[in-house]
């Protein structure tokens, strides 16, 4: 593998071939054309749902610019989260400073929006020039009595994973600073971002067990309700790698236990039913959740088979942000019948990459932090026929003749849930089996 | 209502940008060290800078968008990021093996004071950089001016690194390209090559972001100015700048390093624009404008006479750069529209000036650029009084559907619609293409929305 820097070499791994634990949690090697973000990223994409609070960015233009509406994270309700708010610094703010500007920001954003609560992130240039963001911040509280986080998120101390404790840090702030009566059997979601109206999907499924939602953090979250959180049973916890901060702060302030689940697949969804049923000691709450699992079965797996029988053979690339998706989607796409070949992430651990080298056939390629050249070459070597990954991805996958499927912000069509997995089985098939491929390959 | 914020009155605001109609420096020069031949460019910051830039690319041009980053830490902002440009040379030497790397900086390099002269310098004088290789740089903090100063600060850097004069003089015209599409690009250089004029253009994104997919991936595309062009542009006997805004800068510096004169015209959209460029050119490179191109001409004009009964008196709002804002207005007017509003994130004397002489006629036209001529405030003006037409990049579709307006896409970024990278918008042929976008989103509207007596078979 002479296109892997030498620097990289641990961090690939290929399972059943190699006993060594993958190198992971790195920071990026400078000059590699990483897929990576920072801390900034981080902690902005896990807030941004939350609908009706305001997201002041406090920076240059291009941070807001970036992260403005990127996401497919929808609203019930509010939707003041997709505007994008700056306070624009100039070069006179940075010698100068830019707290004055924050503090007047503020103070016309709330007069005119009256947000619940506001966000205000600190970006690289904020860390280096030194506002006092903290204080502002107390200080706008204090005026206009409505919580005002700073959210230290200066890109470069780290990577978005940073970000990620970043946002839980910020959302364990609001946590406890409410009271209202909650029902007895009552989950928090934690970690889905309501992409696409996934979340709108598990709330329907929980409902028909009898279990109450307290708050969702952070898909078409609201303020109010995550003030409220901590009144709630237990913690449902989705993309671990963002959200687990949280579950472990508000186990150790509130003693509120938490589950690990994944809504992708039909034997992932199926399990975080039964968790949660299990968890409350709940008979009938158990009898519901296996009636819906065998409705939904009985409802999806025949058009699972129809997919499974054309796709029979086919191989997947996975390149996703968390490792924790990723072991879904091995056994989502199982399920239809295609194989993966390659498995990489950009935010997995020691222990995610060891439980995907068991889950996954032997010589599957695994693999930390890579770029475009690596990804290249893998796909080439194992003949994978569909890319699963982001935005940066795609483009790469089609000029090399891959089908691909956004697994990332641009999903247009829920994957979660019993539907999710038919409109999942659906979006494979249709790539990969599109005659474009046949007018492109030699 | 995806706006439901947005209120008719405009509230003072001082310290502010809502929606922003620009974004930051570092991607203008990421875009335009792509039209550098087996360039990758290199942001010399945090990682996520590099990240977003080539998200917001990849976005547009739905085409592979390669940069390479520094990756800045905690200790680099603390110590300067020199170790890391160093290193990162190394990497990038080592395994991407470009012709070129082109370093940009980002604010965060900017605060803590790192000078990429001495860094570079040193890295050369170390070995880092290999015989033949070439590493060019420019300057570029998020906080001062846009995206657009970006650009044209990577366009200069080419100049400066690049341009030589020899003795030898050559009868060739230097097109340097503003901000514009690559098919945009491939539109100038065939009018150039129907006229058979002699030019180098720079920089030049055509088969750098609009491959053609044959089953292979290329790190470094066929397209792109290739250096010895980019030397050689000292020895052109005239330059013509397209887009003010992003390639005057470069001009000058010409003039000054190598003695080669020039003129900065306008981005050639609409047939005035068009005119002008091709007069110019026909006269710097001392070429006649062949029949085929007055029959281009002609073709356009035939169009814009047959659908003017749909054209008279329209209201549009535009927003995007002031390069293609300047031509665009003046095309929307010579068909007798009403350009009303018009926004520009970014900030210069110029385009008031031409905005005031272009929109001499039209008393009720607003337009505004710089600090808060943002899509809030747009979108505040509409609500005051409507318009029949919104043009510009993707950010203006949560007002075309709360406001229900036609909506015809221009500019950058535009991730939702197809086809900017096809079909260009310069020349006759492009102006053509506008004028039919136009035409189709009105008529499209009006079949829709129209009440049900009032659908017409012919219009």
């Amino acid at each position: 593998m002479v296109y892997i820097l030498e620097e990289r070499q641990k961090q690939v791994s290929v399972a059943g071939m190699n006993e060594r634990t993958i190198d992971c949690n790195k920071a990026s090697l400078a000059g590699s054309v990483s897929q990576r973000a920072c801390v900034f990223c981080g902690s902005r994409v896990v807030l941004y749902p939350i609908a009706d609070a305001l997201h002041l960015i406090h920076g240059p233009i291009g941070c807001a610019a970036y992260t403005w509406d990127i996401r497919g994270s929808l609203s019930s309700g509010p939707e003041l989260h997709r505007l994008s708010f700056c306070t624009d610094l100039q070069e006179r703010d940075v010698i100068f400073g830019g707290e004055n500007k924050l503090y007047g920001s503020l103070i016309e954003l709330i007069d005119k929006h009256l947000p619940k609560a506001a966000f205000v992130y600190t970006t690289c240039i904020v860390g280096v020039i030194g506002d006092d963001v903290e204080r502002i911040c107390r200080r706008v509280e204090k005026e206009k009595g409505i919580p005002v986080i700073p959210v230290q998120a200066p890109g470069f101390q780290g990577s978005k994973k940073d970000g990620y404790r970043v946002a839980c840090e910020s959302i364990f702030k609001l946590v406890g600073t409410k009271n209202r009566p909650v029902p007895a059997k009552s989950i928090n979601i934690l970690g889905d971002f309501n992409l696409a109206g996934e979340l709108w999907l598990l709330l329907e499924y929980y409902k028909k067990m009898g279990v109450h939602v307290n708050a969702t953090i952070t898909g078409d979250g609201r303020v109010d309700d995550i003030c409220n959180a901590h009144n709630a049973a237990l913690n449902v916890v989705q993309c671990s790698g963002s959200m687990s901060y949280l579950a472990n702060m508000m186990k150790d302030d509130y003693d509120i236990p938490f589950v690990r689940v994944s809504y992708f697949g039909i034997e992932d969804m199926s399990d975080a039913l039964y968790d949660v049923a299990r968890f409350f000691k709940d008979e009938e709450m158990m009898e519901k959740a296996r009636q819906l699992v065998k409705e939904e079965f009985a409802r999806v797996m025949p058009q699972l088979t129809w997919y499974k029988e054309r796709l029979q053979g086919k191989k997947a690339a996975i390149y996703v942000g968390g490792a924790f998706k990723a072991i879904s989607l091995v056994k989502a796409l199982r399920l239809i019948g295609v194989q993966t070949v390659i498995v990489g992430s950009q935010t997995g651990t020691t222990e995610d990459y060891e439980l995907i080298k068991r889950l996954c056939d032997e010589e599957t390629i695994i693999v930390d932090d890579s770029n475009p050249v690596e990804l290249s070459h893998f796909v080439k070597e194992k003949r994978a026929d569909i890319f699963i990954g982001g935005v940066k991805e795609r483009p790469i996958a089609h000029k090399i003749g891959l089908g691909f499927c956004d697994h990332n912000h641009e999903r247009k069509e829920p994957l979660a849930g019993y539907e999710g997995m038919i409109n999942f089985a659906k979006e494979i098939y249709a790539t990969a089996m599109s005659p474009v491929w046949r007018f492109t390959r030699e | 209502m995806l706006l439901r914020h947005t209120t008719a009155l405009e509230i003072d605001r001082k310290a502010l940008t809502i929606n922003p109609a620009k974004t930051c420096q570092p991607i203008g020069a990421m875009y335009a060290a792509l039209g550098i031949h087996g360039c990758l460019p290199h942001s010399h910051g945090s990682q996520g800078c590099c990240a977003y830039h080539r998200s917001a690319l990849s976005r547009h041009f739905r085409e592979p968008v390669m940069a390479a980053t520094s990756s800045f830490s905690e200790g680099s902002s603390v110590f300067g990021g020199s170790a890391n440009l160093v290193a990162a040379l190394e990497t990038i030497f080592t395994v991407y093996k470009p012709e070129v790397v082109a370093v940009h900086t980002t604010c965060l390099s900017e605060t803590i004071g790192d000078d990429l002269t001495q860094i570079i310098s040193k890295a050369v004088d170390d070995g880092v950089v290999p015989e033949g290789k070439q590493v060019i740089y420019c300057n570029t903090p998020s906080y001062v001016g846009t995206h657009v100063t970006g650009y044209s600060n990577q366009v200069a850097a080419m100049v400066k690194s690049f341009s030589t004069t020899t003795p030898k003089k050559r009868n060739v015209v230097n097109l340097v390209a503003g901000w514009m599409e690559p098919s945009d690009m491939r539109e100038i250089k065939r009018l150039a090559s129907v006229m058979e004029a002699r030019t180098i253009m720079f920089p030049d994104m055509t088969d750098v972001l609009d491959t053609p997919l044959n089953g292979q991936y290329n790190m470094y595309p066929d397209g792109g100015t290739t250096i010895s062009d980019l030397i050689a542009t000292g020895d052109s006997k005239f330059t013509l700048g397209l887009g003010q805004y992003c390639t005057e800068d470069a001009c000058i510096k010409l003039e000054n390093k190598c003695r080669v004169k020039f003129e900065t015209l306008d981005i050639p959209i609409g047939f005035k624009a068009t005119d002008r460029f091709l007069m110019s050119l026909s006269r710097h490179a001392n070429v006649p404008i062949p029949d085929s191109l007055s029959d281009e001409r002609g073709r356009l004009i035939d169009l814009i006479a047959d659908s003017s009964k749909y054209l008279y008196g329209k209201r549009v709002a535009l927003w995007g750069d002031p390069d293609t804002l300047i031509p665009l207005t003046e095309f929307l007017v010579s068909m007798d529209m009403r350009p009303v509003y018009i926004v520009t994130g970014t900030p210069g004397k110029l385009f008031t000036e031409r905005m005031q002489e272009i929109l001499n006629n039209i008393p009720e036209a607003k337009y505004m650029c710089g600090d808060t001529a943002d899509m809030f405030r747009m979108h505040q003006w509409i609500k005051q009084e409507g318009v029949d037409l919104l043009i510009g990049n993707t950010y203006g579709k949560y007002i075309a559907r709360d406001e229900n307006i036609p909506f015809v896409r221009f500019g950058f970024p535009i991730a939702d619609r197809y086809g900017h990278n096809y079909f260009p918008k310069t020349g006759y042929n492009g102006a053509a293409n506008i004028l039919i976008q136009l035409l189709n989103a009105f008529l499209d509207h009006k079949d829709r929305t129209c009440p049900e007596e009032k659908v017409e078979w012919q219009m």
